[in-house]
């Protein structure tokens, strides 16, 4: 049964909330013309529709504590409560950015704190936490690359290399640096080779982004020999920083020649995706780019001009002539900052290398469980991911990645990350994280085993996926040619 | 594979058809096939400057984009409007009732240079 | 390692799955050279009962609003929060998804999103409202970007009353790409944007005139006589909005922005040290397709149901790569969420009070004020908020209340050196008239400490 919604359930004079009457009308202090002729048409609803409208769509969602999300590239880990509940708290949550800097030493300790981590676990040397997402990390880095070649008079680099396997937001960050994409071709282990490069590489590239290990979850074996030829080259190397959470306390993105790298708190420090956001993209660059991040950062007191109280407070440093400027209003996506910064500190050093070494021995068991069931293009060990592909069922079957997926969600199970990246055909891309139980991977394993014998005895069954939720396949060509994108009265 | 002999093809899927003195314009079967379901379609105006070999409009299904190549250089004449009211009939006769814009060429010799259609049927093969 | 569901009974056998004794076999593919040699200098892993501790330790290092009095601004406001809003933004079920990319899977919130569309479209009066953005400064950049694309041109006028945040964010996007951005100057003594120097600069180059509603001062524009010569010059008219205020004010439908755009905090997201944030979007059916990020439509599933899903995907990075309208992916969608909860408690009834009752107090406080000396900088009408001219060091009163348990700001001498005497005050419902009394009173003192 659908669920109406606010809009249907709406009738004159319910409220929810209700409020201290205004005592002046405000023709009394505001011009003539600057009122509302009608009021805003919002729903009129009392508490208990909805509490109920809420908890009756909270059950058709999908989530993380309810579901396993083998999601490639997108590291659905379970979200810890400790998390939520300290970033639920008023010292971090009824901090208002305007407070002056006495009397936000706890939160500019924090930001400091979660820097250096960052900065330790990426072998860099400065972390900016203001870009609001991972994109927008990509984005701020650029920016950064193009201030930095704009400081030696460098202003005819116009090209950013791209591999073929790369994340559609890379290409779009480059287009928004106002710079031009060269894709990459990936060789046949599907991998960036220096020969490739070679032929694509010249004195009008700016930067080079990688993302390591790559969307097929596999190791960019040959980066220190790229970077070198990037650097070589007068271009700056970008990691987009996805797939982290193969890497931690095994390898570090700067011993690796990365100038610049973004994080996604959201996926490797286990902070939640609230249904599409908000997330975070912290960037940290080599000290040569430090002049370029965001403003402000934060510094001791002391160390510039002013100074906001005793030994070892904290303040922002705002006189940053090199500065890119601003990326976002304020500080960046501080209460995710927050939820990280609790992570880290809950995690260690060594829990951190364990969770990296259980998401990749993960990925390598389902990997090593369906190899036989489905084609595996690369059939290398992977790291933290493995992607499949059904081109042979489709082929012979006429079974899709996407009705493979869609049967999943009958068992109750997330589909993989599917059709991506571009140069797998019906690609299924698993990332099953360190957060999954090996009870969990076994019925993940067991629920595509039946799912494939299913593809070949009644493949309808797949086509028709799926037939427990709360809604069948929805039409999205429909939805495209004829767009009903708010509600209306009928 | 058949295809209409009466026209010439791209390598990038489109047909192009000499009609007296201008050129019709439309993507061929197998374009659509490969495309799927067909959502939106960005034609140019009328007026509009075309030159071969570069984008002249896109076309939209719901997890792609695709540019549409023009197969000539001239100016956009004619548009066919009524395409974006019913685009599954569109795609159920895109050799006809599916042409796209009508083309005034430079030099309507350029047509000569495109594939015919035993050319671009082992052309689509290959893909 | 806390929170693994691994045992080493579990890793023995999946290690003995792969034929292999430990898990460092698995990372052969990396180089020796980048293999790391030691653990990353971090600071000993803490109990979670010892985390939380630690963290109040910290965070004890503030101030908050629940032990300041909180009369600041500047985009982000203290304002009441009702229950149910933290309620239902809280379930793991909204908390914990991915983006619904699979809409059999995620009915709940895109159903939930596709009614906070129509929030926004109904407080812009707009058509069209997309899914959300990073917050009101990205929004404004993304909307200029938007309205160079539309008009071919390259020069937006901004006011320079508008956020600073929100110009400085736009800068940084829009100038990569090419677009110039100018500043229109506001009169010295309303505080309003100068019309008449907007109609001077306005020419054939110009992609867009943006202005502020309230502005950044506090100050009502004449948003309606902007709108009409933006668009006597062919430009688009974009309007930054509160949205509280549009509970009053006219919405930006109805003096025909093309463009609107505003910073969603006051809609029952906490201050959050300013973020996470919710940045809105709306606009014309005109511009729909050269909108940014992700959008909800509502279609039918294989039987006729009605289904949502997200729609016009082709505009967005995952397809259209380098020629997508924007690069972003991740957008606020919980925070969109706890907007429309906020909204559907308050209603337009409550709404409307919400936006009245801070007027009221923001004049009472004015007035409160003058009986001190105390006089606002500008003369143009304000809603809830106004620039405070202070008699000394404004960066060191401001500081003094804090210590008193006032908070006022942000001060305007970083962004306006010409009013680093300023401050801003604002006020919303849940200040009360004992508090105006004391804020006015802690202002005499702080002041003039020398009294």
């Amino acid at each position: 049964m659908a669920e109406p919604t606010l809009f249907d359930l709406s009738q004159p004079g319910k409220r929810c909330i209700t409020m201290p009457q205004p005592a002046r009308a405000p023709e009394q202090y505001l011009p003539e013309g600057q009122l509302r002729a009608e009021p805003p048409a919002l729903p009129e609803v009392s508490e208990p529709e909805i509490a109920r409208h809420y908890a009756r769509l909270a059950a058709w969602n999908f989530n993380v504590d309810r579901n396993f999300y083998p999601l490639g590239s997108c590291t659905m880990k379970y979200n810890p409560r400790a998390s939520e509940a300290i970033a639920a708290e008023p010292g971090w949550a009824r901090l208002h950015p305007a407070t002056p800097e006495e009397c936000m030493q706890g939160a500019l300790r924090l930001m400091r704190d979660l820097e250096t981590w960052l900065a330790a676990i990426l072998g860099m040397d400065a972390v900016s936490l203001q870009p609001p997402a991972g994109a927008a990390g990509e984005f701020t880095s650029l920016r950064v690359f193009r201030a930095w070649h704009d400081s030696h008079g460098d202003t005819a680099r116009r090209r950013v290399i791209v591999p073929d396997t790369a994340h559609g937001t890379n290409p779009a960050s480059v287009a928004r640096c106002g710079w031009d994409v060269t894709v990459l071709t990936s060789d046949e282990e599907g991998r960036v080779s220096p020969d490739a490069l070679r032929d694509v590489l010249g004195d009008d590239v700016a930067a080079i982004m990688l993302t390591n290990p790559n969307t097929l979850g596999l190791f960019e074996t040959h980066v220190l020999e790229i970077a070198e030829m990037a650097h070589e080259a007068g271009a700056l190397m970008y990691c987009d920083g996805a797939n982290l959470n193969a890497l931690l306390g095994h390898a570090r993105p700067g011993d690796m020649g990365f100038d610049a790298v973004h994080v996604n708190l959201h996926k490797t420090f286990s902070t939640p995706h609230g249904g599409g956001g908000p997330g975070s993209g912290p960037i940290a660059v080599v000290a040569k780019l430090e002049p370029f991040l965001p403003a402000p950062r934060v510094r001791r007191a002391g160390e510039g001009t002013r100074t906001t109280g005793g030994e070892g407070a904290l303040e922002w440093d705002w006189d940053r002539p090199q500065s890119i400027g601003k990326v976002q209003a304020w500080f960046g996506n501080f209460l995710v900052a927050v939820r990280a910064w609790a992570y880290i500190r809950s995690m260690g050093a060594e829990g951190l290398r364990q969770a990296t070494e259980d998401a990749v021995l993960a990925a390598n068991y389902i990997r090593r469980a369906l190899e036989g069931e489905l084609d595996l293009p690369y059939p290398a060990t992977c790291m933290h991911e493995c992607v499949f592909s059904a081109k042979t069922l489709a082929d012979e079957r006429g079974v899709h990645a996407a009705d493979i997926a869609k049967r999943l969600l009958d068992y109750g199970i997330h589909p993989p990350t599917m059709y991506f990246p571009l140069i797998v055909e019906e690609a299924l891309m698993i990332e099953p994280t360190e957060t999954e139980s090996k009870a969990t991977l076994d019925q993940f394993i067991a629920a595509m085993r039946e799912i494939l014998r299913d593809a070949a005895e009644q493949p309808d069954l797949l086509h028709e996926a799926p037939h427990t939720t709360p809604v069948r396949r929805v039409d999205e060509v429909n939805a495209a040619r004829k767009p009903v994108l708010r509600w209306q009265k009928t | 594979m058949e295809l209409p002999n009466d026209r010439r093809y791209t390598q990038s899927h489109e047909w192009a058809k000499l009609d007296g003195d201008v050129v019709r314009v439309g993507i061929t079967e197998f374009a659509v096939e490969q495309l799927g379901d067909i959502i939106f379609l960005d034609l140019p105006e009328v007026g509009t400057a075309v030159r071969a070999g570069a984008a002249f409009g896109e076309i939209e299904s719901v997890k792609a984009v695709s540019d549409l190549i023009s197969p000539v250089t001239g100016e956009v004449r004619e548009v066919n409007e009524k395409l974006m009211d019913d685009l599954d009939a569109f795609a159920d006769d895109p050799w006809e009732a599916g042409w796209m814009i009508v083309v005034a060429p430079e030099d309507p010799s350029e047509l000569d240079g495109l594939l015919d259609a035993d050319g671009y049927a082992a052309k689509a093969e290959e893909a | 390692m806390p929170g693994t569901p691994h045992s080493d009974r579990d890793r023995r056998e999946m290690l003995a799955a792969l034929g292999i004794d430990a898990a460092d076999a698995l990372f052969a593919d990396i180089p020796q050279s980048l293999r790391a040699t030691a653990m990353p200098e971090l600071p000993p892993p803490l109990t979670e009962m010892e985390l939380r501790d630690e963290a109040r330790r910290v965070s004890d290092l503030n101030r908050n609003l629940d032990d300041l009095v909180c009369f600041a601004g500047g985009g982000i406001y203290d304002r009441f929060i009702p229950a149910i809003v933290g309620s239902v933004a809280s379930r793991p079920e909204f908390v914990t998804p991915y983006t619904p990319y699979q809409p059999e899977a995620s009915q709940g919130t895109l159903e939930a999103i596709f009614e906070y569309q129509t929030m926004i479209s109904e407080l812009t009066a707009l058509p069209v409202a997309n899914a959300s953005l990073y917050d009101g400064a990205t929004a404004m950049g993304e909307a200029v970007l938007m309205a160079a694309d539309a008009t071919g041109r390259s020069r937006a006028l901004m006011a320079g009353a508008l956020a600073p945040a929100a110009r400085q964010a736009t800068r940084t996007y829009a100038e990569a790409s090419g677009v110039q951005i100018a500043e229109v100057p506001w009169d010295d003594a309303s505080g309003q944007t100068d019309l008449g120097a907007l109609a001077e600069m306005l020419g054939d180059d110009v992609a867009c005139v943006a202005l502020q509603q309230p502005n950044y001062f506090g100050c009502l524009e004449e948003m309606a006589e902007a709108s009409w010569l933006a668009h006597e010059a062919g430009a688009l008219f974009i309007a930054m909005v509160e949205p509280i205020s549009l509970g009053v004010l006219a919405p930006p439908g109805e003096y025909a922005a093309d463009i609107a755009v505003g910073e969603g905090q006051p809609l029952g997201l906490p201050p959050g040290f300013g973020g996470p944030l919710l940045g809105m979007f709306a606009c014309t059916e005109q511009h729909l397709r050269r909108m940014p990020g992700r959008v909800v439509g509502r279609s039918v599933d294989a039987d006729g149901k009605v289904a949502y899903c997200l729609t016009l995907q082709t505009r967005e990075q995952h397809i259209r790569r380098a020629r997508a309208t924007s690069n972003i992916c991740t957008n606020e969608g919980l925070c969109a969420l706890a907007a429309s909860v906020y909204l559907a408690a308050m209603g337009p009834q409550g709404l409307r009070e919400a936006a009245l009752l801070g007027a009221e107090r923001a004049h009472e406080l004015q007035e409160a004020m003058a009986d001190s000396g105390l006089q606002p900088r500008f003369g143009g009408a304000f809603l809830n908020e106004f620039a405070l001219r202070l008699p000394g060091d404004a960066e060191a009163t401001v500081r003094a209340l804090c210590e008193d348990g006032w908070l006022v700001g942000p001060t305007l001498g970083r962004d306006y050196p010409e009013l680093s005497d300023c401050v801003l005050v604002a006020a919303t419902e849940r200040r009360t008239r004992e508090e105006i009394a004391g804020l006015a009173e802690a202002l005499q003192r702080a002041a003039r400490p020398e009294d």
